[in-house]
């Protein structure tokens, strides 16, 4: 069984990128076990909180060794007051942390010919995952798209991680005007790509999963859905995911995913409970 | 800013942690009052991650109904003030995979059970308590009967006395005789008394208080409702005052049924006041969700503040509350001395 660990973190350092804020913190024995494309818990605004719902953050960048033992990074956008107070941490602040959680992206044996894209603050994960593919001698083409310049993350450090980058905004304020699907399919043809990793919004999930379908290219997706215990207990993060034996099950983000197989979730169905889901409403009978 | 006016008891300093948390009710002996609250820990084995599982009273497992089910579409669940709504829709494999899967792991782990059951309709509640009894292997039943009752256009069987005798009634008679059938009351209704009076009558051998109270959000971006099924169920520490009302109320009307206790139990005091309402146990629920050893840790701290008070087990603390008014007596805790540290902001 895999290892999750509840541990007591430091604040590091807190520094702006772009629209974003990235957070280096301690994380003893979270960082040196962790995966691409798995995520952290953090519990807000401390032990008397008024918000109980721990906020989840995929896991940047790892550091396993150093001064501080094993540390890492997550980046922020701050869309409630939750992520409010969090960007408002200093250095020596103390994080109760969770992990680390979910299914990570898994990894393809041989060096084949990677496509990652990123919308928004969605690349995060992308950067570990970026440097595995590398380590396994994977050609790594990236995408990295945004309604605007300063809401894209992580562009010049993934210059360095990817064989190429291209980058989308749709206002035309930096790279292509247009959006990561405008781009995808001549990439994935020119690359001769085997393999599309992707982490950002629904719509934008959807759209890179249709296209890797289409093509015949395998996709991985990582979702985000509003969770409220991240571990697997309060079943709120569910959405419809059709298994191997081709059933359809409302499973959770937090633990069977974030990672899913593009192919297998019903995009245009999330929010809903399909009708031919595994135990749906039998309609007129329940409420 | 405030200054502290009273001073700490030389005995908190170190407290004497031989207190016996013994929870012996109903004919169960539970090493520990802690529970985990139905629908907050899934069937343990995510939890048992975090803490040992078999170290607690005991899981009560999330409410199961006898088909699978797919639960209601998302959102789910909306943040509130110390507290969230919830409108999960009782998504669940259905009693066969529950027993296979389930409830084989906890009793492979050794944990202590009470199953929590949910239905339809009186006959649905009748049918999963035989197969369950057929099976064997929990402690206890804790019974959901907040559900909407499809033969009463949708009415949760917990606000109606009648319908909630109903159900007991049927999980009774479908269980043995010996098995420990706690119905789990709404806050929702007029006179909760009244419910426990009924179910009690009913064959209920005591009841757990509190289930959620009905609640709903407004999203002012979207400016409609935040969750897909537009009500959902308020819980959190933010009920936690209702719920000690509850307990205080049904304790006071019966004084020797037992009593599960909960509702927004974050800390060992919370969990204390509850005890001193009236409860024999309590469980842990939304807390979970901030810190997923909320359970274990709650034991702990509630051990220390038995300790701190002066009890030597659990069981002197139940129904403490209630004692009469006596001012010749010295309590358990210094006279002077308030435990509520509120009051400290009473100062000058």
């Amino acid at each position: 069984m895999s290892v999750t660990l509840q541990v007591s973190s430091e604040v590091l350092d807190v520094r702006r990128a772009g629209s974003y804020f990235v957070i280096s913190l301690t994380a003893p024995g979270i960082a040196e076990i962790a995966k691409p494309g798995q995520f952290i818990t953090i519990a807000m605004g401390g032990e008397e909180s008024s918000m109980m719902l721990r906020r989840s953050f995929a896991i940047h960048q790892v550091q396993s060794r150093g001064v501080y033992g094993g540390t890492l990074d997550i980046v922020v956008s701050v869309h409630g007051k939750g992520t409010k107070w969090l960007s408002e941490r200093r250095r020596h602040d103390t994080l109760a942390v969770v992990g680390p959680l979910g299914t990570p992206f898994s990894l393809p044996k041989s060096p084949v010919s990677c496509v990652i894209v990123g919308g928004g603050y969605g690349s995060a994960p992308l950067f570990v995952l970026a440097e595995q593919l590398r380590d396994r001698g994977c050609r790594v083409d990236a995408v990295l798209g945004a309604s605007t310049e300063e809401k894209l993350f992580g562009v010049l450090e993934l210059k360095r991680l990817a064989t190429a980058i291209t980058v989308t905004t749709d206002d035309g304020s930096s790279g292509f005007k247009g959006n990561v699907a405008d781009v995808l399919p001549e990439l994935i043809d020119r690359v001769n790509a085997d393999v599309v990793y992707a982490c950002g919004p629904m719509g934008m999930l959807s759209a890179v999963a249709e296209i890797a379908t289409r093509k015949r290219v395998f996709s991985q997706c990582s979702v985000e859905e509003a969770m409220a215990c991240g571990i697997g207990v309060c079943m709120t993060c569910v959405l419809p995911v059709i298994g191997d034996d081709g059933v359809t099950r409302m499973v959770r983000s937090c633990t069977d995913g974030p990672t899913f197989r593009g192919d297998r979730v019903r995009w245009s169905d999330v929010g809903t409970i399909p009708e031919d889901t595994y135990g749906a409403p039998v309609s007129g009978v329940r409420s | 800013m405030s200054r502290a006016l009273f001073v700490k008891p030389s005995s908190l300093s170190g407290p004497a942690l031989s207190v016996d948390m013994t929870a012996s009710f109903a004919g169960l002996e539970l090493p520990s009052p802690m529970l985990t609250a139905s629908g907050c820990a899934a069937a343990g084995k995510e939890l048992d991650a975090f803490f040992d599982i078999t170290a607690i009273g005991g899981v009560v497992t999330k409410s199961i109904m006898m088909q699978p089910r797919s639960g209601r579409a998302t959102p789910r669940m909306a943040e509130t003030p110390s507290g969230m709504l919830n409108s999960i829709g009782l998504q669940g494999p259905g009693l066969d995979r529950f027993i296979e899967e389930d409830l084989a792991w906890l009793n492979n782990r050794g944990a202590r059970t009470i199953v929590s059951i949910a239905g339809e309709t009186a006959e649905e509640f009748g049918k999963i308590a035989q197969r369950l009894r057929n099976v064997g292997g929990f402690e206890a039943i804790e019974v959901n009967i907040s559900c909407p009752n499809v033969a009463d256009r949708g009415q949760v069987f917990a606000c109606n006395p009648v319908s909630a005798a109903q159900v007991v009634q049927v999980v009774k008679r479908n269980s043995d005789a010996r098995m420990p059938i706690f119905a789990k009351l709404s806050p929702d209704v007029t006179d909760i008394v009244e419910i426990a009076d009924s179910v009690i009558k009913a064959g209920a051998t005591g009841v757990s208080l509190i289930n959620t109270l009905l609640g709903m959000v407004i999203d002012p971006v979207t400016m409609r409702p935040a969750l897909a099924g537009i009500t959902g169920g308020l819980s959190g520490p933010a009920i936690r005052p209702v719920a000690v009302r509850c307990v205080w109320s049904v304790r006071q009307a019966f004084p020797d049924i037992p009593i599960i206790g909960m509702g927004g139990i974050r800390s060992g005091t919370d969990a204390l006041e509850f005890i001193l309402a009236g409860a024999n146990a309590v469980s842990v629920g939304t807390s979970i969700f901030n810190d997923p050893s909320a359970p274990f840790r709650i034991h702990g701290e509630l051990q220390v503040a038995l300790a701190e008070r002066g009890f030597s087990s659990l069981a002197d603390a139940v129904s403490y509350a209630h004692r009469p008014v006596d001012t010749t007596r010295e309590d358990p805790i210094t006279s002077e001395q308030s435990s509520d540290d509120d009051w400290d902001f009473i100062s000058e």
